[in-house]
């Protein structure tokens, strides 16, 4: 389904990240390269969320850098996905509107194809190929979280960036985005994923914000301030 | 127009004429706030045709702000807007599209209804067609400035007040010069071109810096 990513590398140094004055993440560093998935551990509040957010582009970094490298020079925000807890979905719209509307705006431009699926396609990936023309309203939480995750498929970006996508999926749904998950990776993709449920990422690095380090890094904060 | 733009204004337009999408809700209140007004005033139609065009302009102007908070509120609350960022079209443009978007939808209705409501008002016909083009020339203004409201109260509830108390008193320009282009079409000792031309400049630079200010707005709503 994807062009070969080989060589990608995403390397964080020291990120330092503040929502309403208030160090959430401090000094957090990692590396991943192409078909590499990192996990996000930690307990809730640790800052699983902001980290990832800031890795989209939604929140401003105070410190530290992110350099992603490989392939042509868009930033790491345009040429990465990002599912969050809201899906990014319109409930007056049908799922095949939806994604046909998220295909043509997160596509790269001046490319027909975009090399992603064709909204029906992406929902027969998800196993929904027959609620199509559904208003995405009446479908149920886990339905709406396989849509979102059909936005995956239809425009193609090396980045995943997932923030517990697994939300509300039944089993046979999370086997089969473990599937796809691998199959992103094969074609050296990456993935960033924050969960407390396991996805299915195998031998996956992992990146724990864990309470013995937040505790640890309040003194400094303070002092910071 | 490129097509990630079009397909925005696509998906804008169907909304808004989705159930609950608020696309008619504007021409209606304009309708009852204009029918409401010679009840409140009295059958005098000398003094309604004299104070008509600046009746149907405030009310214009509040039908406008009317369903403008929804403007960014909605896609800030589905997670829309979030990836509205990560698309290679800049925020100004989406902020430019979905404003043209809401304009067509909302505001041109009220322009196409106010010669017709014009009549209820005694207005002569030259001061019909002369509302009607100073609406057309200075709704894009209000919808506009009323972009940068919606755009700083996105992240909150009950936004919708706030944003007229912030964006009300920086539609008085407009107000002035889109009620003497209407009063100057029947007659006075003012051109009509003089504060028309006014208000078409108003508009042009509400479309030139609004989309700016209103996207930095929108980035700085979570930091």
């Amino acid at each position: 389904m994807h062009q070969q990513l080989e060589g990608l590398h995403l390397s964080a140094r020291s990120l330092r990240i503040e929502r309403g004055g208030r160090a959430i993440v401090t000094d957090v560093s990692f590396e991943l390269a192409s078909g590499e998935a990192l996990l996000v551990l930690g307990r809730n509040g640790a800052g699983k969320s902001t980290l990832l957010r800031a890795l989209a582009g939604f929140l401003p970094l105070r410190g530290g850098e992110v350099v992603f490298t490989g392939g042509d020079s868009a930033p790491l925000s345009e040429r990465a996905h990002y599912v969050g807890h809201a899906d990014g979905l319109k409930s007056a719209l049908t799922a095949l509107e939806n994604l046909a509307f998220w295909a043509s705006m997160l596509g790269a431009p001046g490319q027909a194809p975009n090399g992603g699926l064709s909204p029906q396609q992406a929902l027969e990936k998800v196993g929904l190929a027959r609620i199509g023309d559904f208003p995405v309203g009446y479908l149920s939480a886990g339905q709406k979280r396989r849509v979102a995750l059909a936005r995956l498929f239809v425009a193609a970006r090396p980045v995943w960036i997932l923030d517990e996508p697994a939300t509300a999926l039944d089993v046979g749904s999370q086997e089969k985005f473990a599937l796809a998950m691998a199959e992103h990776r094969a074609g050296g993709g990456m993935i960033l994923a924050a969960t407390h449920a396991p996805l299915g990422l195998l031998d996956a690095k992992e990146l724990r914000l864990d309470a013995a380090a937040s505790a640890a890094r309040v003194p400094a904060t303070a002092g910071a301030c | 127009m490129s097509s990630p733009l079009l397909a925005l204004f696509r998906r804008e337009a169907r909304i808004a004429r989705s159930i609950g999408g608020g696309g008619a809700m504007g021409v209606v209140f304009f309708l009852i706030l204009v029918s409401l007004t010679p009840f409140a005033i009295g059958p005098d139609l000398n003094l309604l045709s004299r104070i008509g065009p600046a009746i149907l302009w405030i009310a214009a102007l509040l039908a406008t702000l009317l369903g403008l908070d929804r403007l960014f509120q909605a896609d800030a609350d589905d997670g829309s807007l979030d990836l509205f960022m990560m698309t290679s079209t800049p925020l100004e443009l989406v902020v430019l599209v979905k404003c043209a978007a809401h304009w067509t939808l909302t505001a041109l209705p009220l322009v196409a209804a106010a010669p017709l409501l014009g009549l209820m008002l005694g207005l002569e016909p030259q001061a019909q067609a002369g509302v009607a083009a100073s609406l057309l020339a200075g709704t894009p203004a209000l919808t506009l400035l009323g972009a940068i409201g919606a755009a700083l109260t996105a992240g909150m509830r009950r936004g919708g007040l706030l944003m007229a108390v912030l964006i009300l008193p920086l539609t008085t320009p407009v107000l002035i010069f889109g009620v003497s282009t209407a009063a100057a079409a029947s007659g006075g000792t003012v051109p009509f071109l003089t504060p028309f031309l006014i208000l078409c400049g108003l508009s042009l630079a509400a479309i030139a810096g609004a989309p700016f200010a209103a996207a930095a707005a929108l980035r700085a709503r979570e930091a």
